[in-house]
């Protein structure tokens, strides 16, 4: 019974529904897994006791004929999404001691099908990040080392740094994500896993920590393109307490994997360079789409002129977004509360008490894109930035509808550059840098999904994007499938459990 | 364009956030690099573009306005800092 924790989650449904293992066992797996692995920082609040006492009660819903698609599944959740009376704090300080009283609606629909949480996964400070180094809660490691410089910790990507190092190491089976610019499939690159931002609109964001409230999207992270078309499958669907969820049947969304990639057309967007980007990341890319070519698949040149105007009008958007919604962190309803200037019994006004809060609960890079958002939010500049950010994503959306009027699927690299070190990691726009080929998706609300399919020189995973038509992600995963069957990526990280 | 310490300070006040002054020149740096980098936008010519406002094209859906929560202060205030019976309480703000 060793060792099953490094199953897929196909691999035990099928063990569980033939009574080879329970939902205690496979939990098990995964706790002492959290333990042997709790240096790598994955998780923030790790609930080991509800999660074994949830497994026993799989068990029993099984032995009494229940057959839920996700039946005593041990997942990790990204600790953005509220977990009801479970310490929930978007790695900030300022949400210390925050224990919603309600379930997010992707959360409770896991429950509903019968999954078992582990615990809250640690992240980037309020989503933002692209390295899992600006949480409140130290930094995530990632699983993999570098054979050039294998004393280095690696970052995992962010902002779900640490749902991407969980599943990599083989603490969980899956994990919840969110994606705002890449969120969910720049550290599926960097760590070796499946990562699938669906459309937006496609999960409810009900319950999710906001960060900018037009881009975010919740999506699964996994060990395989079919983990995470079950994962969404629960994880989706219309929910009246979010007004931008859409109400469209979610379908069976294994339904096409399988059917390989003969007779469609997958693009290949020229503009999908960027200097510095190493060779190996054009090779890998290539690679694929000539393995998608020899399975029969119509490889096609296309053009998205303004993929270079997304990532500067995604830090207009998601900066404005941001201000206005993190706005609510006050001190007052929940949270962080700094005390009052030494020697005084009370702040002299509200304001003083609101402004200490803030500044001392929020770190750097949140406090700086606050900032931002209120600098070209303010009077006179509204026009300027965030109207014409807006008017740039039209344009952006334009470019996919046309390119999908050609082809079926888009092929890219996920990232320019494989995992760093944490003590390499760039700073301000070169950072930022990280999510140039995530973040064109993103501003359109397109579906992305990131699969890894080979190895830098170093040893480290690298990944290919594949994007998809509005809530067409049966297709998208059928292609993604395709990918990864041709890739064959079997290789594992050096700290899994 | 170049930001001063003057509208990093303006800046903090609009997002409530108080800022030690010897942060002040760093930000200062940091939102000029950010708002140099998001200025090529100027490049594009978005005349007669219309702003995207939606990206799922969906019209807002109509409900009926009736109470459908509520009657559970203690969930409410299950996470106030401070409280004061059924409410919120906050430093004096009337002497």
């Amino acid at each position: 019974m060793s060792e099953l924790n490094r199953m897929t989650i196909a691999q035990a449904r099928k063990g569980m529904a033939e009574g080879s293992f329970s939902s205690v066992e496979l939990t098990q797996s995964c706790v002492n897994a959290m333990d042997a692995r709790a240096d790598l920082g994955a998780f923030i609040t790790p609930t080991p006791d509800a999660a074994l006492e949830a497994a026993a009660e799989a068990d029993k819903k099984r032995a009494a004929g229940d057959q839920g698609p996700l039946l005593g599944i041990p997942l990790g959740i990204k600790d953005l999404f509220c977990t009801e009376g479970v310490q929930t704090t978007a790695a900030s300080r300022i949400l210390q001691g925050f224990r919603p009283t309600y379930e997010s609606t992707v959360t409770s629909n896991l429950l509903r099908d019968g999954a078992v949480f582990l615990g809250k996964l640690n992240l980037d400070e309020f989503a933002m990040g692209s390295s899992n180094t600006t949480s409140y809660y130290g930094n995530v490691v990632n699983p993999w080392q570098s054979s050039e410089k294998p004393d280095m910790q690696l970052v995992p990507g962010g902002s779900s740094g640490g749902s991407a190092s969980a599943v990599a190491a083989r603490l969980c089976l899956g994990a919840t994500g969110t994606d705002t610019g890449g969120s969910i499939r720049q550290p599926a690159a960097f760590c070796g896993i499946t990562g699938l931002k669906p459309t937006y609109g496609r999960c409810s964001r009900w319950g999710v920590v906001a960060f900018a409230s037009s881009l975010d999207q919740a999506g699964p992270m996994a060990r395989s393109v079919e983990d995470c078309a079950l994962m969404l499958g629960s994880m989706a669907g219309y929910d009246p307490m979010d007004t931008t969820s859409v109400d469209t049947a979610v379908p069976d969304y294994t339904a096409e994997l399988g059917a390989g990639v003969k007779g469609l057309k997958i693009g290949i967007p020229r503009e999908y360079r960027v200097d510095g980007m190493p060779e190996e990341i054009e090779k890998l890319w290539m690679e694929t789409a000539d393995r998608l070519r020899a399975e029969g698949a119509e490889i096609v040149d296309i053009s998205l002129p303004h993929t270079h105007a997304a990532l500067p009008a995604y830090y207009i958007v998601a900066p404005a977004e941001a201000s206005s919604n993190l706005a609510r962190y006050d001190g007052v309803r929940y949270g962080f509360r700094a005390d009052a200037p030494e020697g005084l019994p009370e702040f002299a006004s509200l304001e003083e008490m609101y402004a200490t809060t803030r500044g001392e609960g929020f770190g750097q890079e949140v406090q700086r894109r606050i900032m931002i958002g209120a600098y070209v939010l303010s009077a006179g500049f509204y026009d300027a930035y965030y109207n014409k950010a807006r008017q740039v994503r039209t344009l952006i959306a334009q470019d996919f509808a046309s390119a999908f009027e050609q082809v079926d699927a888009i092929l890219t690299p996920t990232t320019p550059s494989p995992a760093f070190g944490i003590t390499e990691e760039p700073t301000g726009v070169e950072m930022y840098m990280n999510d140039v080929f995530t973040v064109p998706a993103s501003m359109a609300g397109i579906p992305g999904i990131s699969v890894p399919v080979g190895m830098s020189k170093a040893g480290l995973p690298l990944g290919v994007q594949v994007l998809g038509k509005p809530f067409e992600e049966v297709g998208l995963l059928r292609v993604a499938q395709a990918v990864e069957t041709a890739a064959d990526f079997t290789a594992t990280p050096q700290l899994m459990a | 364009m170049s930001i001063t310490r003057e509208t990093v300070e303006q800046a903090a006040r609009l997002a409530r956030l108080t800022v030690a002054d010897d942060d002040k020149d760093r930000l200062a740096g940091e939102l000029s690099a950010i708002l140099g980098f998001v200025e090529q936008l100027d490049e594009i010519n978005t005349d007669d573009v219309e702003p995207l406002t939606s990206v799922v094209g969906a019209t807002a859906r109509m409900r009926k306005d009736e109470v459908n929560a509520g009657d559970y202060p203690e969930r409410v205030l299950a996470n106030a800092p401070d409280r004061v019976t059924d409410f919120y309480a906050v430093p004096k703000v009337v002497e």
